[in-house]
């Protein structure tokens, strides 16, 4: 049994220590936004939060996850789909067959919680997930567009 | 819509045209709508649903079938929505809704006609239905956006509300029907945004590997890691006390699965399970040897010539100049992001899938033929797929194993996933070959024999030998043919000779996005660019003298040229390479910009021209062409798939690298419509990619690169 905050509910989990989170997420907490791709750490199509810091939940023991640890997956992400990243890949119309892009957007938000205007080569660094259908460019120009939305959205 | 509430009327088969009965939800609920005919459904918010027969798999098919039969409907695109149909409802319809199969880069030409004509046969009942209400003659009636307009009585309506009298109306002759001209199109042919985004951005969009049952079991699979071998035994006593395992299992006889309450406890307990193969012939096989087999067909005296014009052999050996080169591309695998997968439940008279599939149908035969329930009693439901590219059609193999575990959990609900080492190890691979060519220039540099002997491994031979038993592979040419429309090579050379020479291993192959023409598009363009530069000519001009009969082909080339500024000076350290090719009833041409930096290539920059005749959303098709780049650049850089004691040795991406955002050039996508035939979208682009980038790196280097993929090649 482990104790898991997600997306802001506390969960109570019957599961092995070892699991990774990924599976976690998706066999018991029944989230399945969060995919799985490769395993290995190598795709990010599993990436979440964990206390605003970007994880690839593939290759974390759930047991190394304390109860009081904030656990953020795509579905928790915002109400209605309105973070700025969600919206912005709306209007630049960028996800193909899409399975990828939960992974996508919570690497593109968690790059400008830290980062508010991100250059190309910011963005270069930051977004290493794999898309197979090759949707990049489209993911470069909703992370600059977000990045205008936030900074409108201060002033 | 639940599926069981949907009874498909007994349609004509063929035509596509064909009204049926209402449905049966839909003569009683008010949220259903009216089926107006099989494409068309109107709700009474004057919502259009818009069914859809082929697979989206990311390449927007969905999107530009809806906005073909919108076009023709005049209904308010802001009030469209798509459903797919299941191989079942199409079954038992009689084939009403056409094929279902999604490949080739077909989804939209092969349909275009018959689900147009659906909407305007939709659109003359429903107007029919107001007249008829109204009693006043339809010509008098106008309608835009879903609103009905009778002028001379100022009365207005609206297809929701005229829906369930249209329904009842008889279709109207399909000889009556008359389409738009393209030129005139409002919803069609504009950049409209997909329709299939908003569950994409919020986790909310349930692939097949989503689906949730309840009671449902969870299967992890492993195949003699060896094409050919055998399972000989398992220990499944081994794993019976880990947690949550219900049994391992023999699938078929290459194959053993773990069966559990969630997949992660069958895929550790499989990693667990003791398993003895029969590994066989297979096992002496390498990488190695699989070239020298293939190498012996570039001079081995029988090959199959399936062009052989004037005298190539004679025509080069008297040439002034002579050119030749030797060329290789890898296995690929195609690495769709989700892996395979399908759910699967079996009881004694019924069995049903849930099933990432780019062919329902291959899906439901399949199943039924590893279940042995009649297919009337089969059905496949198919998610939207993560991914398609080929890997998830004729073939099936994934369906079948979760049927064959279903059947042995009956009435329980199965879903089996491969894990990303099973996918890379067990695929339908982009067959290895490998090119000579030969080449005869004359004293001014004129391109007067051309030689082309492939050697390599046929798709067909594997899925379908009896079709290629006697050699004749003109698959394997894709892109060199003679005849005009498909694959059309756009070269007029006068002695020719193009050749196959069948070289098959025992790995197995099968479609991969571009299929023949990307590997084919390496050596010709490639090649000819070794040709132009023996004969010291432009790149670009030598290709237009051998290309002006082929008109198509030259104006696509030139709008790649104009676009990519073509012999405008570069910044220093950059150099530009241009390649031009023909796939899938499309013209594609591609100028790339690299640079090179310690003898690492950095794509700056790639222009890319495509002629698909009509162009239904220029706004997908430049996503389309954008993802063709990354994926064409992914095997030029890195796609290598090697083997080893006859198994495959890239097994996950650590080794089997996928190109990276940061990797991505900026591409400019240029769209050459010219409204006179229906060509693909989906893969023409890609063949030229990789010839357009190793020009431009011979530009830089000046050395050709003759073999894929770059990781391996030292350039300085």
């Amino acid at each position: 049994m482990v104790r898991l905050n997600i997306n802001g509910r506390q969960r109570e989990l019957a599961v092995e220590d070892d699991t990774p989170l990924l599976w976690v997420l998706r066999e018991q907490a029944g989230l399945t936004g969060t995919k799985y791709g490769c395993g290995v750490a190598q795709c990010g199509a599993c990436s979440v939060h964990v206390n605003g810091q970007l994880m690839r939940s593939c290759s974390i023991p759930v047991g190394s996850i304390k109860p009081t640890d904030r656990i953020v997956t795509i579905e928790g992400l915002s109400r209605n789909a309105t973070h700025a990243v969600q919206k912005a890949w709306a209007e630049v119309d960028v996800p193909q067959c899409g399975y990828c892009q939960s992974g996508q957007i919570m690497a593109a938000a968690a790059l400008l919680a830290k980062n508010k205007k991100p250059t190309d080569a910011d963005i270069d660094a930051a977004m290493t997930n794999i898309c197979r259908c090759g949707t990049y460019q489209r993911i470069r120009a909703a992370v600059h567009r977000a990045a205008e939305m936030l900074a409108k959205a201060v002033a | 819509m639940n599926r069981r509430e949907f009874i498909v009327s007994s349609a004509a088969a063929g035509g596509g045209l064909a009204i049926g009965m209402p449905l049966t939800a839909a003569s009683q609920g008010k949220d259903v709508g009216a089926q107006v005919n099989i494409w068309v459904v109107v709700k009474p918010d004057d919502t259009c649903v818009i069914r859809i027969a082929r697979s989206e798999m990311g390449q927007g098919t969905k999107t530009g079938l809806a906005q073909l039969v919108a076009e023709e409907l005049e209904c308010d695109w802001k009030k469209v929505t798509t459903e797919s149909i299941t191989a079942g409802q199409n079954l038992a319809s009689k084939r009403a809704w056409g094929e279902m199969g999604t490949g080739g880069s077909r989804g939209i030409r092969i349909s275009q006609d018959y689900v147009r004509k659906g909407g305007a046969a939709a659109r003359m009942m429903l107007l029919q239905a107001a007249a008829n209400r109204w009693g006043v003659p339809v010509s008098e009636l106008t309608v835009s956006d879903g609103v009905i307009k009778h002028a001379p009585s100022k009365r207005t309506t609206s297809y929701g509300k005229v829906a369930a009298d249209a329904a009842k109306l008889t279709a109207p002759d399909p000889s009556s029907i008359k389409l738009k001209d393209p030129r005139s199109w409002k919803v069609a042919g504009k950049p409209v945004h997909r329709l299939d985004t908003a569950d994409k951005l919020d986790g909310s969009k349930k692939y097949a590997i989503d689906l949730q049952f309840p009671g449902m079991l969870n299967a992890a699979i492993k195949q003699c890691p060896v094409y050919g071998g055998k399972l000989v035994s398992f220990d499944a006593a081994a794993i019976a006390k880990r947690p949550g395992v219900k049994g391992a299992v023999q699938v078929d006889e290459r194959t053993v699965a773990v069966v559990a309450d969630t997949w992660w406890h069958a895929k550790t307990a499989l990693d667990a399970l003791p398993i003895v193969w029969d590994e066989g012939e297979g096992a002496t096989q390498s990488s190695a040897k699989i070239a020298e087999h293939l190498a012996g067909g570039l001079t081995a005296p029988n090959a199959y010539a399936d062009r052989n014009e004037g005298d190539a052999l004679k025509a080069i050996e008297g040439a002034a100049k002579r050119v030749e080169a030797v060329y290789s591309t890898p296995f690929l695998a195609h690495a769709t992001m989700e892996p395979m997968n399908c759910t699967a439940r079996v009881t004694a008279d019924r069995a049903e899938a849930w099933v990432p599939t780019q062919n329902a149908e291959a899906s439901l035969a399949a199943l039924s033929e590893v279940t042995g329930i009649p297919i009337s009693q089969c059905e496949v439901v198919r998610p939207d797929l993560g991914c398609g590219f080929g890997r998830r059609g004729g073939s099936q193999d994934y369906t079948r194993q979760a049927g064959l575990i279903a059947k042995q959990f009956p009435g329980t609900h199965v879903k089996l996933i491969w894990s990303r080492e099973e996918d890379q190890a067990q695929d339908f691979y982009r067959p290895i070959s490998q090119c000579k060519l030969s080449a005869g220039l004359d004293p001014a540099g004129k391109l007067v024999g051309l030689h082309v002997r492939v050697s390599g491994q046929s798709i067909n031979a594997f899925l379908n030998p009896a079709s290629v038993a006697d050699g004749k592979d003109r698959r394997q040419l894709q892109g060199m043919w003679s005849a005009a429309g498909d694959a059309q090579l756009g070269y007029t050379v006068p002695n020719l000779l193009v050749e196959y020479a069948m070289r098959n291993t025992h790995v197995p192959v099968g479609p991969w996005r571009g299929v023949n023409t990307n590997q084919n598009g390496v050596y010709i363009e490639c090649f000819i660019e070794e040709c132009a530069r023996a004969a010291g000519a432009d790149s670009l001009e030598f290709r237009r003298a051998l290309m002006q009969k082929h008109p198509k082909h030259l104006a696509v080339l030139n709008a790649a040229a104009e676009k990519a500024g073509w012999g405008k000076p570069l910044p220093a350290g950059v150099h530009r390479g241009i390649a031009q090719f023909m796939g899938y009833g499309s013209y594609s041409a591609a100028v790339a910009e690299v640079s090179m930096v310690d003898g690492k290539v950095k794509v700056q920059r790639m222009v890319l021209a495509l002629d698909c005749g009509h162009a239904v959303n220029p706004h997908q098709i430049a996503a389309q062409v954008e993802g063709s780049v990354a994926y064409g650049l992914s095997a030029t850089f890195y796609g290598e798939m090697t083997v080893e004691a006859g198994r495959m040795r890239e097994l996950n991406f650590h080794n089997y690298p996928i190109l990276r955002l940061a990797e991505m050039p900026k591409i400019e996508t240029v769209i050459v419509p010219t409204y006179d035939f229906w060509g693909g979208v989906g893969e023409p682009t890609i063949c030229v990619v990789a010839p357009a980038v190793l020009n431009a790196i011979h530009a830089a280097t000046g050395k050709p690169v003759r073999s894929l993929p770059l990781k391996n090649v030292k350039l300085v």
